[in-house]
């Protein structure tokens, strides 16, 4: 229903059910916010946005506050923006003040807010915040003290993730966000996806660093040092320089990451294609032989732990196969080292990932062989700019160099890893070779592409219609993974990603991108798709080669030591 | 039955989110405290995840964490306790036993649980263990109390 409101003096029409914010952002008119989150129903907690309500002579949060016929509404008048300034002015009250050593410090919201309001001198001086930090967890950092208490991660972690690992606990000037019983994260039920990082305003959520022990490895010149990067960081690096979002910079960052002193780059779409190999191999083999159906995905770590706190019933389902990272870590320490002539042990053996919960991964116990870890240091999107940065190496003025050699080649269908989707439309690829013996006619499957939540298709492959469903976000896991349980039997293959749009979307990621950001990534990966001549992980020659000289066949003795895990219940509460 | 737990569940069937205070309220009647197996259980049983259910009983000072010592005290915090000290009161009795309000001495001994206004103001501040009222507490005083309930277990 169609309505008139009045703001500052300007006659706007607003719908019945919109807030007024909606209204505000509609009409291009600016007011801060702080605990909002676009798409999540409304908490007017922090009160940053409030508006004067002419009608009643009240500030009401304009986040939550409906439109109602006839309502008159000021956005920034005197009493407002001091009202605005005061709650700044008490959220800094018992904020550490060491914006100068703080991991967010120049992307920080509580920094622009204080700037946007002109707080200049200390008004109100609390006591300071003074709870232990949280360093238990490999993937992710947590320091109460500078937590405004906004409730956006407690949003993010149950709303989109489905986990709920992280509460409120306590109540009035003691509270903070804290796991069950107040335990560390690392024994919560936590999945490390690092969503809640990603939404946090100040520096009370971070990303576990590995920059001091990658220094390190770069300076010993008794180790090789080799990096690979994830398929979604060539085109969400870009950001982190203030290029356009979606610029693919591959070329830029292999030079880069040489400049820095990495001995060998190589890229993990290749062992995305190396996946494949094994994933669909699996599935055909599943299919063949009455395995256990649907197979879902393994490449996304949060999503692995997730199965193994909350879905242990579908263990059984979950492929066996290494992600990506991992397959590539196994096979620099075993074919790659014999080939450089170099003992494993002397190779550190870096990743660069849009996740957190990679670096959970990398140290899981069974990610090692003959007692050498595959991977040895897991770092961020964030935390290579820094690297870049702190290396002096201008991003601007630098030119393109290709990846090392024999790891470095990778298909597009590899590349798409990158976005929801691209695991299922890569599998497919290659399945439906293995099956007819023919390519498919059209490469692009359309049904899987796209950052929605959840897609579904169904695909004819020979005599067999494969059933396939692909979901981001784990909370549209659940829902998936209930419908199973329910009965639901039309589905062969599932790829599960716990990021909302997959890892261009990962907790590792360039903070405050926006979803067209995200979109730009997306359909940068599609184009590098449209533009490559290899489209199909089956056909890159130096997956074949790798094959041929060293793993023998998919599934086969080599590959199921080497590329192969397990999975098991995790007792943590739920 | 290990906590008698699966009895208090069992006898609310089909409970939902909204019993989770009740339910709590008489885990901690039967058992003193609430265990991490407890908070699980109801968490399962009401399919409310545990952070919440550890957010909500915090939010409370009813609930405790703990199992409750040998010798629980409560240590009077209203306004007539207050105003004669009580908060000194606390602080020696924390340095004392080493163990915060809510907390448990390793020993298990003793328990410290602060409590709002307990009708006795004329005593203030008075503390209360185990049912026994100590009037008009001093830190001397209160350091002679927990000596003797010490040696008696000695």
């Amino acid at each position: 229903m169609e309505m008139n409101i009045e703001i500052n003096n300007r006659q706007l029409k607003a719908t019945r059910g919109e807030t007024i914010l909606d209204v505000l952002t509609r009409n291009g008119i600016k007011v801060p916010t702080l605990c909002h989150m676009k798409d999540y129903f409304p908490s007017g907690a922090c009160r940053m946005c409030v508006v004067e309500h002419e009608n009643s002579g009240k500030l009401v949060t304009s986040c939550s506050y409906p439109v109602e016929e006839g309502m008159r509404i000021k956005t920034h008048t005197s009493r407002v923006v001091e009202a605005r300034k005061m709650i700044v002015e008490l959220l800094l009250s018992n904020h550490p003040d060491d914006c100068l050593y703080c991991v967010r410090n120049g992307n920080c919201q509580l920094q622009d807010l204080s700037v946007e309001h002109h707080v200049t001198e200390r008004r109100i001086s609390g006591l300071k915040n003074n709870f232990s930090k949280d360093l238990s967890s490999p993937s992710i950092t947590r320091d109460p003290d500078k937590c405004i208490l906004c409730g956006r991660c407690v949003r993010v972690c149950e709303e989109v993730m489905g986990v709920s690992a992280i509460d409120y606990i306590n109540r009035g000037s003691k509270t903070l966000i804290g796991t069950s019983f107040n335990k560390g994260l690392n024994t919560s039920s936590c999945v490390n996806c690092g969503q809640c990082i990603m939404v946090c305003p100040t520096g009370a959520l971070s990303e576990k660093g590995h920059l001091n022990e990658i220094q390190m490895a770069l300076t010993d010149p008794s180790k090789k040092v080799v990096v690979q990067y994830a398929p979604a960081i060539s085109v969400s690096l870009a950001e982190e320089f203030g290029m356009q979002p979606g610029t693919d910079v591959n070329g830029l960052m292999n030079a880069a990451l040489r400049k820095i002193g990495f001995d060998f780059v190589f890229d993990t779409s290749f062992s995305a294609d190396l996946t494949i190999m094994e994933e669909s191999a699996e599935l055909i083999d599943r299919v063949a032989n009455g395995g256990t159906l649907p197979l879902i995905t393994s490449c996304c770590p949060a999503w692995v732990k997730y199965a193994e706190e909350f879905a242990v019933d579908f263990l059984p389902n979950v492929s066996s196969c290494k992600s990506p990272q991992q397959m590539l870590g196994a096979v620099i320490k075993t074919y790659f080292a014999e080939k450089i002539n170099t003992k494993p042990e002397d190779i550190y053996s870096v990743s660069v990932m849009p996740c957190t919960a990679k670096k959970f991964e990398a140290q899981r116990e069974d990610m090692t062989h003959h007692g050498i870890t595959d991977v040895d240091a897991v770092m961020t999107t964030r935390e290579l700019a820094q690297l870049i940065r702190l290396y002096g190496v201008d991003m601007y003025n630098i030119n393109p160099e290709l990846t090392d050699s024999p790891l470095g080649i990778r298909s597009s269908a590899g590349k798409l890893f990158g976005g929801s989707g691209g695991v299922m439309e890569a599998a497919l690829r290659t399945a439906y070779f293995k099956l007819t013996g023919e390519e498919l006619k059209e490469f692009k499957i359309n049904a899987v592409r796209g950052l929605t939540g959840r897609k579904e298709t169904k695909l004819q492959i020979g005599d067999l219609e494969v059933g396939v469903a692909v979901v981001s976000g784990l909370q549209n896991a659940k829902v998936l993974l209930d419908e199973i349980r329910n009965g639901r039997n039309d589905i062969h293959f599932i790829e599960i990603m716990a990021c909302p749009g997959g890892c261009i979307a990962g907790g590792g990621q360039h903070i405050g991108a926006d979803q067209k950001a995200i979109l730009s990534r997306l359909s940068s990966l599609y184009d590098i798709d449209d533009r490559d001549s290899i489209k199909v992980s089956h056909k890159n020659p130096e997956v074949i080669e790798l094959y041929d000289k060293f793993l023998g066949e998919p599934l086969g003795h080599k590959s199921h030591a080497l590329l192969h895990t397990e999975y098991e219940k995790r007792e943590v509460p739920l | 039955m290990k906590y008698g737990i699966a009895e208090i569940l069992e006898a609310r069937g089909g409970a939902k989110r909204d019993s989770l205070i009740p339910i709590l309220q008489e885990i901690q009647e039967s058992e003193g405290f609430l265990s991490q197996e407890a908070v699980s259980e109801v968490g399962s049983r009401l399919g409310i995840p545990t952070s919440k259910i550890y957010g909500v009983a915090t939010f409370y000072n009813q609930f405790r964490f703990e199992p409750k010592g040998k010798y629980h005290i409560q240590v009077c915090r209203g306004t007539a306790c207050h105003v004669l000290g009580s908060a000194t009161v606390l602080d020696k009795l924390e340095k004392i036993l080493r163990a915060k309000a809510g907390q448990t001495t390793r020993d298990g001994l003793f328990s410290i649980e602060v409590v709002a206004c307990i009708g006795a103001c004329g005593l203030a501040p008075v503390v209360n263990i185990n049912g026994n009222f100590y009037a008009k507490v001093t830190e001397q005083s209160l350091t002679e109390i927990i000596e003797n309930l010490k040696n008696k277990e000695a």
